[in-house]
């Protein structure tokens, strides 16, 4: 496994800047989750990592070396895509051996077979094993494609939203299993998504970016408790981050003019008069939709709480997040 | 604006059963969701209420006529799909106005209903563009529009949100929400997404294979599920399974799990062989002073909250518990379970024991 790192990338596509000197170090053996919304910037960068596109400026090293002149082939990474892409006249074993049978590997056959077994089983489709790939469900199909990469040893893992397809449950479980194989493995991965809960629950560093730029790059939890920006903190939490203006609440400090206040960060019972215009229970909890004066935000209660809508209630914030015009945070 | 009574409902499409005697009631005004799996019958059902299938037997009552047999156009109820379809190549006016016309309104009523249903739904702005144009929302908005303008009696929607993205459908789900509040007109939903159901339902039914596992308020049926199917089903991660082997005598209010002697609300059945001891996980709690162990197997950072996967005596569960509580991968904890909380099910039946804590929900079905 490798360490890589991106030193100063800008690339564009004509008038489009996609990415702009954008610095950052995927360290060994930890699992990097790219969050953004569309046009962000995240596929372009996973491309430039895996030598499928060349930046404009900048270095790409791979454990220090500089991989300007290595094909994607010689870079040695496993990629795995929103769309799947398999061998259709092969079956699901030959599918997933496929690229340990490549002469550059010289893979022992029952390592293959071990391998492939493994990865079947962690992937919950050793039951398909010899079916043919276009006898698979979309969800399968994907599970094999994911599956396609875990078989090998690659230098780096760099997956492009490989979970969107799949349902929800699907979905939770394969989130827990990526991150306990990557973690047992000790292997490097550099993950895109728009799904936040994807982000919070596997990264070990999250990367937001914002137009091409690199905003933020840090452990969820912190840019959780402390974003950069209120782009940053609308970027991780559901529901998200209720923004208002800074005189909202007494005690705004000097030049803050939005004051960033997380759903559980609300105190109830005193402070400034609200009204309760939806009660929300979700079962394990209840959300509160609120009404400042005009100002629309959502706080959490007891699930068996028995407000309804059109009771006041007083609230007052709890360590809230401070934000100056440009939406950057203030200390 | 209307109430419906199901009443013994079924559907068999040749060999196969969609809808095995269904009943439920929809009160007057009431947000409802039928909500189940792909395949449980739920769309089966609506299509019914609807009158685009007729049932093999049973009864639909809208409004206390019976209208089981009677064609859709003749039941006044505005249908709502998940692909929404627009005429192409007329404004947003014309599409909203269309059934309007067909019905021949005149000119002058057309207009102030039309402007009306707009100004609900927030697009006055755009009745003179053409629908091409439109971005999903408003596309949904006006299809909505159409719809809403011929008053009808209750809307049946098909997962109207299912092709949106996620953030997009949590803003639509309450907008959809917030414009039943100001209408307050009947509405019947079919959803397979349990969030979606819990949020904006009045009451839901469960469905799965074609027969209703449980219906009522959503909290309700969160906290005092009728069967296995439904405890799963609803809540994210789901209630957890731990199996059990033992016999429960009425007034039992004590159960051992490997050993250890949990506490239960008084059971009012008795039950023997396998049974199962359903505990949600926010429910779960990791203790110190707790002899019941379980190790963590993972951890799942959630901002406020954090799932904790562990593996006990009785196999793996899900405790969500406090951000701020620290825990490691690898850790053995004393685990411990809110006793109010708790049901007891039949394995091989899959349906909850009555107890004194869920019998108000589970009497009345």
């Amino acid at each position: 496994m490798a360490e890589v790192s991106m030193q100063n990338i800008s690339k564009s596509f004509g008038d489009q800047v996609a990415l702009e000197g954008v610095n950052m170090t995927i360290p060994d053996g930890s699992f990097v989750v790219l969050l953004g919304p569309t046009g962000a910037g995240k596929t372009t960068t996973l491309r430039m990592i895996s030598g499928l596109d060349k930046p404009d400026s900048g270095q790409i090293l791979i454990n220090g070396q500089d991989a300007a002149s290595q094909s994607p082939a010689q870079r040695n990474m496993a990629m795995v895509f929103q769309q799947y892409s398999l061998y259709p006249h092969l079956s699901v074993r030959q599918n997933l051996a496929f690229p340990l049978k490549s002469p550059m590997l010289r893979t022992p056959a029952d390592e293959i077979s071990r391998k492939v077994a493994e990865v079947a089983e962690v992937l919950q489709i050793s039951h398909k094993l010899d079916n043919k790939a276009t006898e698979l469900s979309g969800g399968e199909m994907q599970r094999v494609s994911i599956g396609r990469a875990l078989v090998r040893n690659p230098q780096i893992y760099l997956m492009d939203e490989p979970l969107s397809s799949l349902d929800a449950k699907l979905r939770s479980d394969l989130r827990i299993e990526l991150k306990r194989i990557q973690a047992s493995l000790g292997a490097t991965m550099l993950y895109v998504t728009h799904d936040q809960i994807e982000a919070m629950t596997m990264a070990t560093h999250v990367g937001v970016l914002d137009h091409g730029k690199l905003v933020q790059f840090a452990s969820p939890r912190e840019i959780y408790e402390n974003p950069v920006s209120i782009y940053a903190a609308s970027r991780l939490g559901s529901p998200k981050i209720n923004i208002l203006p800074a005189d909202s609440f007494p005690g705004a400090p000097a030049g803050a003019t939005q004051i960033g206040l997380r759903p559980e960060h609300i105190g109830i019972g005193e402070g400034q008069t609200t009204q309760i215009t939806r009660v929300e229970h979700l079962g394990d909890q209840t959300r509160l939709h609120l009404k400042l004066d005009d100002l629309d935000m959502i706080t959490l209660t007891d699930a068996h709480t028995t407000l309804s809508r059109g009771d006041t209630l007083k609230i007052a914030p709890i360590s809230p997040l401070y934000f100056d015009a440009s939406g950057d945070r203030i200390q | 604006m209307a109430q419906i009574i199901i009443k013994n409902l079924r559907k068999d499409f040749g060999e196969f059963t969609a809808v095995k005697s269904s009943s439920f009631t929809i009160e007057d005004g009431e947000f409802f969701m039928l909500l189940g799996p792909s395949g449980c019958g739920k769309t089966t059902t609506l299509r019914m209420i609807a009158g685009l299938e007729l049932p093999t037997s049973g009864e639909i009552y809208i409004d206390g006529e019976e209208v089981s047999q009677k064609r859709a156009s003749h039941r006044d109820i505005a249908f709502v799909f998940q692909m929404f379809a627009l005429y192409p190549h007329l404004n947003v006016r014309q599409n909203i106005s269309y059934p309007l016309k067909s019905q021949g309104m005149p000119k002058a009523q057309l207009k102030a209903k039309v402007a009306e249903v707009a100004q609900i739904l927030g697009i006055e702005d755009i009745l003179s563009k053409p629908v091409g144009g439109l971005s999903g929302g408003d596309r949904q908005r006006v299809a909505l529009g159409r719809a809403i303008v011929r008053d009808p009696k209750a809307f049946l929607m098909d997962e109207p949100l299912g092709a949106l993205d996620a953030e997009f459908r949590e803003r639509m789900s309450e907008e959809l929400r917030a414009l039943h509040d100001r209408m307050g007109a009947t509405t019947v939903y079919v959803t397979h997404d349990q969030l979606e159901a819990m949020q904006m339902g009045d009451k839901i039914v469960v469905m799965n294979h074609g027969s209703v596992e449980q219906f009522g308020v959503p909290q309700q049926i969160y906290d005092w599920p009728a069967t296995m199917f439904v405890a799963d089903f609803i809540g994210s991660p789901p209630m957890n399974f731990l199996e059990i082997h033992g016999t429960l005598a009425k007034g039992d209010n004590q159960v051992a799990l490997s050993g250890q002697v949990m506490d239960i609300p008084a059971q009012l059945q008795e039950a023997s062989g396998d049974l199962v001891f359903g505990v949600r996980p926010e429910h779960v709690s990791l203790v110190e002073n707790s002899e019941y162990k379980g190790e963590v197997m993972a951890i799942e950072y959630l901002g406020t909250t954090q799932i904790i996967t562990l593996d006990t005596l009785n196999g793996v569960i899900k405790a969500r518990i406090s951000a701020s509580q620290a825990v490691e991968v690898g850790q053995n904890v004393g685990l411990a379970f809110n006793p109010k909380t708790i049901t007891i099910f039949d394995k091989s039946s899959g349906t909850a024991l009555l107890s004194e804590a869920n019998k108000g929900v589970l009497d009345h079905g």
